[in-house]
This record gives structure tokens, C-alpha cells and sequence, in this order.
């Protein structure tokens, strides 16, 4: 006879880890199935984890969770091909506990995440694949994985599997994905020695810098770059849109060999020992983008449900906010004596809804159509800002007013008044709510 | 019947690295996974199983991390896991590693007879192959090395017959019951464990048993007291300075390339060059 759970949860990522913590707490039984060999050998982050969300779930997370450094210090530059521009903000505002942004590195964090979900009194299985969702008519009744014997039911399927959701295509609960909504990411992670790591970026010990990068270093390409400095090493990375990947013919791994020569960041890695290459989806398609969360006996959350802030670089809060609403929904039906039917766990969009889940991502709604049809932003632009600021820095014996008529000049001659407009319009309208 | 696996989880000597500087082995951040060879020993003690039935326990010494090499074995669909560990064994060599892991055995014989023992032929980190062989000899088990393959083994008489890979050939060996199996590598392929197995492991404790539970009165005949091997130096060998030359051949002239293969030979070692003049004359 098939076993039977109150919850499966598929996946062991933040999404799949904060449903199936919170369920067990409650009292639910619960199985969590993840197909790495441990929870985290599958995952890719860049990685900042965002306190707020995991003390949610966790309120002492800081006693032991693995954390690499709390952020003090945030770099944004806007890259042409061997200049940046860019601006910095640190505070020691930062440096006051408790701290509010953190590296980690998922591996290790996810096998500590796990410990706790298995504490609470989840049973979590690895190496087990879910292949299927086992169907009664429109309602699911549990899953099936790759082993033999591998039907198992559940009251209600958590579904954390990720940003492809391969399942919830496979049920047809929602449409295949657009490539213009995923965006596929690279990053690798460099080591060098602590006191290399503190001095490079003048930080002390647990102190930690993040450079978010945009411009040339996406070849035209929307997307991001970053850099972040975990103990004892350096995470960097670039993610562009899947859809301009296809148009283009450079790869991401010759985008991020020629981001690590840029001469602003081939200092920060110097002599660093290469030891680990990643590439993984990030789904960007925004609020648009979000399917169909909820039926009978099912959820989605986390990157699976395309709960990603794309020009914040939230996701791991997102999914596991996601992760933990949902099970409150399922906890709340199960002390209600009420059945995981679509009309009940409707009550877990309603908690959506109403979380900065998506009220940031409606709020950013309009962000990837925009971005997608000008590309401008991420090829003119930055070449005219380095060369503004190349033209006002170099002392050359020009007098300042024709500096700045020359700047103005240029600005025109590449886009014309009426570019500039538009284009000030379109980003605003792109980044700020209706 | 009832087999005792012996598992010791090792770092995936694959990607380990002795640092050029210090002369260290570089273990952080290397993946443990279970000794490859103890696979090919628990895939046979599990086929064993499906065919005789009886139990399969897995056996291990080694740090607390080691629990997951036998949480894998459990998922395998081995019955139980014991794990033996305890600060006192630190800096075992492959005596106290024999004697603590014989002593443990002889604690499990006590609530259910031990028919097999099987071990890897070796681990791919310490490759001595000596705590099979140790464990047998203290245990008074038949010792059979470098099996390939279980022939037969017969619980009512308590015979077995085993295939061993030997120089020149392949032997056939049969012996009495119990007896201490090495097993070569290559010899089966490990199962994909049902669902129901993954179940069970999931349920099932791994056992941890300190030095006096596994029945070792004196702390000194374990750990690095009760180890006379000394490991004084490690080094990794000197990458070779020189690199092998590749000489062209411009046309199939096989003559032309001997005289300058020689001529080569000859400069680079006026010494032979010298006492071949001498010798030839
Ligand atoms: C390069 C990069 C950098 C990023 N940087 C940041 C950052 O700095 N900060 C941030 O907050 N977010 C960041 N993100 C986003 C963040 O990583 C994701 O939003 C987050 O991991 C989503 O969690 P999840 O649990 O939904 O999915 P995942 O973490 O991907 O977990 C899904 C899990 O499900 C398992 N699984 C999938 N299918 C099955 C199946 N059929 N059966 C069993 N198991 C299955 C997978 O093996 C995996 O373990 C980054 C992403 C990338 C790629
Ligand atoms: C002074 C000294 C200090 C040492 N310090 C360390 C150290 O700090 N860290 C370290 O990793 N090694 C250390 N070693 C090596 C370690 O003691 C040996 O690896 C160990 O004794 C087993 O020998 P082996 O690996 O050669 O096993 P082999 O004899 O090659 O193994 C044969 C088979 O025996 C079984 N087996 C072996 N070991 C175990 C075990 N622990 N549990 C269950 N089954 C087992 C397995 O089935 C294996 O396939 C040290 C050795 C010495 C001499």
C-alpha cells in the first residue's frame, strides 16, 4: 500500500526547505523529496540572503546558520568596455546587529536549512526524483518518483521544484515557459586568502562589499552582472534574458571570461584559485509571468511560481516567503478540518496578495516589457555616462561650460531630444508603481 | 544469515591535492563519499540477501560526518547501520582501526551471530588493505582476499565458494563459515534502492557507539596510542622539470630519424656517448 502524508513537498531549495519547516513545526506529517544527492548540491545563488525572510521562519537562524559575511557596503557601476562608473554607499549602520543582508553559500546553507527541517520532524528523502503527479480526475493525490514502488500520496503537494516547474507543465497547470522570462545566469566562485579578500576591499572580518554591475558587461544583452565577497572567497557572475542569448551568438561563459578581464574587476580576483562553475535559470518574467498557484490538492512556490524581483535581485526571500505562506495555508485548512480544494487554498493568493511578494513584483510590473524593447539601456547608455564622466573629470585646459555643452552634444546626437525624453519616461515608468 | 559490511567513508580522492607549499593534504571542501570497493562488498552481502534472506548491518568507524556514508548504505537497502565513534579513536592506523572495528563486531555478535564479514580489498585513501585481513585474524574468521564473485554459499553447512582474481587466473576457493570476504572492484553494479528502501532508511537510526559501547575497555589500544605506524612525511613527488620532446619526421624515412633520434640521445649524455666509444672500440 502506497504511504500517505498530510504535505509533499517537491524540492529542497528555500521555497521547498520554508514549506516543509513551517508544515512540520505545525504538526503536519510531512515528506520532503529533493533529487540531489543533498539538499543544495542542485542549487545555484549568487548569494545574498535576505535576513527579514529567513527570520520569519527561523528567528535565531544567526546561532548557526552557515554565514559567510553581513553586507556593509553596496556598489553599483554601469560598465563600458574598460571604464566604469559608479556609485558606492556604505554605512556602519550596517555594522550594528542584527545584521540585515548576508553572503552564504548555498551548499552549506541548505544542508543547515535542511538539519532544521529534519529537526521539526519532516522525513526528507534524497536522490528520489518526481517524475509525476499522480492524478485523481483534475485533483492531485501525490506524487510518483523515479524509483520503483514510488507512489506516494499526500492530501496536498507543495510543489518547490524550481525555476523550471517541470511538474506543473507536465499536469498542464500552467503554459510552457517563455524564453523571454527566463534568464540564464553563470557565476563562479574564486577563492583567495581572508586577509586578501579584507584588504582588496577594505572591509574587517565578517564585513562583507556587493558590486552590482550593468552595461557592456551584458554585450548588449539584458541582464546584470555581480560580485559578492563571501569568507574565503569571491562569487561573481552575469545573467542576461534567455530570449537575447538566442539572438546572440556570444555564450555566457565567454560574457563572464570577459567580465573577469574588465580592468575594475580583474584586480578584485587576481591570483584567486577558480574552484567552482555554475549556470542556472533565474525567472524574470515579473508579475505577468506568475502562473496559476494554486487547484485542487496543489500550491506552487518559490522560483517554481516565478516569484522573483528581477531588478532587486530578490529571490531567495521571495521563495521562501512563498514557501511559508503556503504551508500557513495548508496548516490553517488542516485545524479548519477543511479539504486542500482549489476554492480553500485560494486563501494562499489571497496571502500573496497581500505580502510584498507581489505587491513588488505588480509594482515592477511594467519593468521587462519595457526593458526587453529598449535596448539602449544596456548598449548607449553606459558608453555615454563614461564618457560624461571621462569628458568632466579630464583636466584638459577646456573650460567647464563647453564640457557640459559637449556632454549635452553627445547625449543628443546619439538618441535626440525626444529620445531622451522618452527614454527618461519609459525607465521611470519601468521602475516606478502606477 | 547474517552480514557485517565494513564501510569507511574516504574523500573523494579524485579531487584531492597535497598543497605544494606545506605539504599537506587538502581535504576542505573535497566531497567524503563512501570507499568505492565497500560498494562492490555491500552490493554483494545485499545479493546474499535476496537470495538466502537474513539481515545486512553496515559498519563503520570514523568522525560523526561518517553517518551519512552509512545513511547511503541504509538507502542501498542494508537493515541496519552502526556507527562507531568516539574521540579516542583519532589517529588510528590499520591495527587499532582492525582492532576497534573487530571489537565492535564481536558486541553485535552478541545479540545475533555474524556469518560473513565483507570489507573492500582497500580504501582509496589509506590503500593499505590490512584492516580486512586484521579483522579476520582477530576474530578467528576464514579470511578470503580479493574475491570476485560469491559462488555459492551454503547456511546449512556453512560452506562458501567464492571466485578470486588471481595472477594468471581465476581460482575457485571454498572454506567454512564464518569467513571475512576483501572484495575486488568491478565485480557487480550497485542496486538503485525502491522507493521502499529509501523509506526504511529514512526511518531507520544509524546506531553511534563510543569506545566502551563497542566494547573496548582500554583507551590505549585504539587512537594514536595503540598505533605503532608513524606517518613521519608527506609529500606530493616533484612535477618533472624536463618534458618529453616531440620530434617531427619530415618524410617516411625511418633510418634518418633513428641517426637523429641518436644523435639527440648522445648529446644530451656525453657519458654514454663516452663509454660506448669505449666499449664498441
Ligand atoms: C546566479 C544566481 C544568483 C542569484 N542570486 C541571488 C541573490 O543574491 N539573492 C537572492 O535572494 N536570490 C538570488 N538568486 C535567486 C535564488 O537562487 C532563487 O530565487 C532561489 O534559489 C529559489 O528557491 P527555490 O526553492 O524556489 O528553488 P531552488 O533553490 O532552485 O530549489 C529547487 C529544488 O528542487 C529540486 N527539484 C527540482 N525538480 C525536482 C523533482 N522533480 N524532484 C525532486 N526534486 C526536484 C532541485 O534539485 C532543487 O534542490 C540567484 C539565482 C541565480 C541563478
Ligand atoms: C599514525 C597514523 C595517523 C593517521 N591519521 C589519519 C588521520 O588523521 N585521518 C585519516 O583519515 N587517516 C589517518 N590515518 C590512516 C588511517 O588510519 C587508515 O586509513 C586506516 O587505518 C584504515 O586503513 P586503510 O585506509 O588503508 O584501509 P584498508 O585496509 O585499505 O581498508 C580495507 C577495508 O577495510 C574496511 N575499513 C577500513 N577502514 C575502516 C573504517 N574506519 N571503518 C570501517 N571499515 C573500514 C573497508 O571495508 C576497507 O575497504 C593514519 C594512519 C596512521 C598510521
Amino acid at each position: 500500500m502506497a504511504e500517505k502524508f498530510d504535505v509533499i513537498v517537491v524540492g529542497a531549495g528555500m521555497a521547498g526547505n520554508a514549506a516543509a519547516y513551517t508544515c512540520a513545526k505545525a504538526g503536519l506529517s510531512v515528506l520532503q523529496l529533493e533529487r540531489g544527492e543533498t539538499p543544495g548540491s542542485k542549487n545555484v545563488q549568487g548569494a545574498i540572503l535576505y535576513a527579514d525572510a529567513i527570520e520569519k521562519i527561523i528567528p535565531d537562524f544567526r546561532d548557526d546558520a552557515p554565514l559567510e559575511r553581513h553586507l556593509i557596503e553596496q556598489r553599483v557601476w554601469i560598465l563600458d568596455d574598460d571604464s566604469c562608473v559608479g556609485s558606492t554607499y556604505r554605512s556602519e549602520e550596517f555594522n550594528r546587529r542584527p545584521y540585515n543582508r548576508y553572503t552564504i553559500i548555498r551548499a552549506h546553507f541548505d544542508q543547515w536549512f535542511s538539519k532544521k527541517v529534519q529537526h521539526a520532524g519532516a522525513m526528507v528523502i534524497c536522490e528520489a526524483t518526481v517524475e509525476e503527479l499522480l492524478l485523481d480526475g483534475k485533483r492531485v493525490i501525490g506524487v510518483r518518483t523515479d524509483r520503483k514502488g514510488g507512489e506516494i500520496h499526500a492530501d496536498c503537494v507543495i510543489l518547490a521544484d524550481g525555476a523550471n516547474s517541470v511538474l506543473a507543465r507536465k499536469a498542464g497547470f500552467r503554459p510552457e515557459l517563455d524564453p523571454k522570462d527566463m534568464a540564464l545566469a553563470v557565476k563562479e566562485i574564486h577563492f583567495l586568502p581572508q586577509e586578501t579578500i579584507e584588504s582588496r576591499f577594505s572591509i574587517g572580518e565578517d564585513e562583507g562589499v556587493v558590486i552590482e554591475m550593468a552595461g557592456k558587461v551584458t554585450a548588449g544583452m539584458m541582464g546584470t552582472a555581480f560580485l559578492y565577497t563571501n569568507k574565503e572567497s569571491i562569487t561573481l557572475g552575469v545573467g542576461c534574458m534567455l530570449s537575447d542569448f538566442k539572438r546572440q551568438t556570444v555564450t555566457p561563459y565567454e560574457l563572464l571570461d570577459r567580465m573577469k578581464r574588465h580592468p575594475a574587476i580583474a584586480p578584485l580576483i587576481e591570483g584567486s584559485d577558480m574552484k567552482e562553475y555554475a549556470a542556472h535559470l533565474i525567472p524574470e518574467g515579473g508579475y505577468d509571468a506568475v502562473p496559476q498557484v494554486y487547484g485542487d490538492g496543489w500550491l506552487i512556490a518559490g522560483d517554481a511560481g516565478q516569484f522573483v524581483n528581477g531588478l532587486h535581485r530578490e529571490g531567495s526571500n521571495l521563495a521562501m516567503t512563498t514557501g511559508m505562506l503556503a504551508a500557513q495555508t495548508v496548516i490553517e485548512l488542516k485545524a479548519a478540518g477543511k479539504a486542500c480544494t482549489a476554492p480553500n487554498l485560494s486563501a494562499y493568493k489571497a496571502k500573496l496578495d497581500d505580502s510584498f511578494v507581489m505587491k513588488d513584483l505588480k509594482k515592477y510590473r511594467r519593468a521587462p516589457a519595457i526593458f526587453h524593447k529598449n535596448p539602449q539601456f544596456f548598449t548607449t547608455y553606459p558608453e555615454l555616462l563614461s564618457k560624461a564622466a571621462q569628458t568632466l573629470i579630464r583636466v584638459d585646459g577646456v573650460d567647464k561650460r563647453t564640457k557640459e555643452r559637449q556632454i549635452r552634444q553627445t547625449f543628443v546626437a546619439r538618441r535626440s531630444w525626444w529620445g531622451l525624453i522618452s527614454d527618461a519616461f519609459k525607465f521611470w515608468r519601468a521602475v516606478e508603481s502606477k | 544469515m547474517h552480514s557485517v559490511v565494513c564501510i569507511k567513508q574516504v574523500p573523494d580522492s579524485a579531487q584531492i591535492r597535497v598543497h605544494p607549499v606545506t605539504n599537506t593534504i587538502m581535504r576542505q571542501g573535497v566531497p567524503a563519499i563512501v570507499n568505492p570497493y565497500d560498494l562492490f562488498a555491500l552490493e554483494e552481502a545485499l545479493r546474499l540477501k535476496d537470495q538466502l534472506g537474513g539481515t545486512v548491518t553496515v559498519l563503520s568507524m570514523g568522525p560523526p560526518m561518517a553517518e551519512a556514508a552509512l545513511r547511503k548504505c541504509l538507502a542501498f537497502g542494508a537493515d541496519d547501520a552502526i556507527l562507531v565513534s568516539d574521540r579516542a579513536f583519532a589517529g588510528s592506523d590499520t591495527l587499532a582501526t582492525s582492532f576497534a572495528l573487530a571489537a565492535t563486531i564481536r558486541k553485535i555478535q552478541e545479540n545475533m551471530p555474524v556469518d560473513l564479514i565483507f570489507t573492500g580489498k582497500q580504501t582509496i585513501d589509506g590503500d593499505t588493505a590490512q584492516v580486512g585481513p586484521g579483522i579476520a585474524k582477530r576474530l578467528d574468521f576464514q579470511l578470503l582476499t580479493y574475491a570476485s564473485k560469491i559462488v555459492a554459499v551454503s547456511p546449512a553447512e556453512k560452506r562458501i565458494t567464492v571466485e578470486r582474481r588471481a595472477e594468471g587466473g581465476v581460482q575457485v576457493l571454498e572454506t567454512r563459515l564464518p569467513c571475512l570476504i576483501t572484495m575486488l572492484e568491478g565485480t557487480n553494479e550497485m542496486r538503485f534502492g525502491d522507493m521502499a528502501d529509501l523509506f526504511r532508511a529514512a526511518r531507520t537510526p544509524v546506531k553511534v557507539w563510543d569506545r566502551e559501547a563497542a566494547g573496548i575497555d582500554d583507551p590505549g589500544s585504539v587512537g594514536l596510542k595503540g598505533s605503532p605506524t608513524v606517518v613521519s612525511k608527506v609529500f606530493a613527488p616533484k612535477p618533472r622539470a624536463k618534458r618529453a620532446e616531440i620530434v617531427e619526421t619530415a618524410d617516411n624515412d625511418p633510418a634518418g630519424l633513428a641517426v637523429t633520434l641518436l644523435a639527440k640521445v648522445f648529446t644530451q649524455h656525453p657519458k654514454l656517448d663516452r663509454e660506448l666509444t669505449k666499449t664498441v672500440g
